[in-house]
């Protein structure tokens, strides 16, 4: 009897981890206390010693903060979103390193990948830019946003559903959807090759087991893809929020 | 491989209508995957493309093309991820 099917675990199990502690506190939890306490320490240990001309973790930590600072901000909004620089910086290293579990052995499962961590980031990014919008502009905001000038009357009947839609609901959606359905993705592409190479090892067919070493590779590269995806996904959600606060500042568009 | 499939063509056992159900679930499930990754790979093709076209022509603003294609990637990878979500919820629930 020959080994056609290839048996390939539940997504349910993929996903899903036993927990160890009080509340099913589990790998997910685990990994999501571990991205804030790196990110306090990195914040902690940058901060330290003041020098002029920082090294080490100071120089990583000042790169990333000018970078956010000339490349997120001052493109997006300008001047005036300077204030949300500690926001937006903290919400980059805590993705990122949510984000970096998943390559890192022994854990090898981003936290993102589970819909909850991804969503509270986008619902409270959601919050803050229709308070921002409503602090700035007052009640004339949400007229403001949902109806762009210039546009004929007949018009509005269909403008004014579409852009409420697209503005207080889609967004948030949309924004938590992207970074969780691209971190399942990559876990999903990991656990694929990872089950495929076990399988073909494991082979009853002697001439299949050299067979291994395509998917082993192909693992490994992918290990080196998702390193850079974790770092382009931090960075999508970062200017994603930066547009949408810059969209509230500046109204006129 | 062909001995197998030899040997289902042969056998006819009944199969139950779940079972052909949850067969047609997963062929809906890759083709609507497969459907919703069309439109995003044309676009995201003409993002960069022409973000490309626009740092080769003014290298000096390549900083902001480059933030701004990273934005358009990012809206338009959002439907073909949307189809992803799809098809784990069609093939998985």
């Amino acid at each position: 009897m020959l080994e056609a099917a290839l048996k390939f675990p539940p997504i349910g199990e993929l996903v899903k981890w036993p927990s160890f502690g009080p509340g099913g506190f589990n790998k997910v939890a685990l990994i999501c206390v571990a991205a804030t306490f790196f990110t306090l320490l990195l914040f902690f240990l940058a901060g330290r010693n003041k020098e002029l001309v920082p090294t080490g973790v100071g120089n990583l930590v000042e790169s990333v903060v000018e970078f956010i600072t000339d490349g997120v901000i001052l493109q997006t909004m300008g001047q005036e979103g300077m204030k949300y620089l500690w926001y937006l910086t903290s919400l980059f290293f805590f993705i990122f390193f949510c984000n970096i579990f998943e390559i890192i052995p022994f854990m090898q499962f981003p936290a993102s990948a589970r819909m909850a961590i991804p969503l509270l980031l986008a619902l409270i990014t959601w919050v803050m830019y229709i308070v921002v919008g409503l602090k700035k502009h007052g009640i004339s905001y949400i007229s403001k946003s949902v109806k762009p000038p210039g546009v004929p009357f007949a018009l509005l009947f269909l403008i004014i559903p579409i852009e409420l839609l697209s503005t207080f609901i889609v967004r948030p959606f949309s924004l938590a959807v992207r970074l969780f359905a691209n971190m399942l993705a990559g876990h999903l592409l990991l656990v694929t090759f990872a089950v495929l190479t076990g399988a073909l090892l494991g082979s009853s067919i002697v001439f299949m087991k050299p067979v291994a070493i395509l998917p082993l590779a192909m693992d490994i590269a992918i290990t080196g893809f998702e390193a850079f995806v974790a770092i382009l996904q931090a960075f999508i959600f970062t200017i994603l929020t930066a547009v949408y606060l810059g969209s509230s500042i500046h109204i006129e568009h | 491989m062909i001995d197998l499939l030899a040997q289902a063509a042969s056998s006819s056992t009944a199969v139950a209508p779940t079972e052909i159900l949850k067969g047609l679930g997963a062929v809906g499930a890759g083709i609507g995957y497969g459907a919703a990754a069309i439109g995003p790979g044309i676009g995201i093709g003409i993002v960069v493309g022409n973000a490309i076209t626009a740092m080769a022509r003014q290298p000096e603003s390549a900083g902001v093309a480059r933030t701004t294609m990273f934005l358009g990637i990012a809206f338009t990878e959002a439907l073909a991820l949307i189809g992803f979500v799809v098809f784990i919820l069609l093939k998985y629930t």
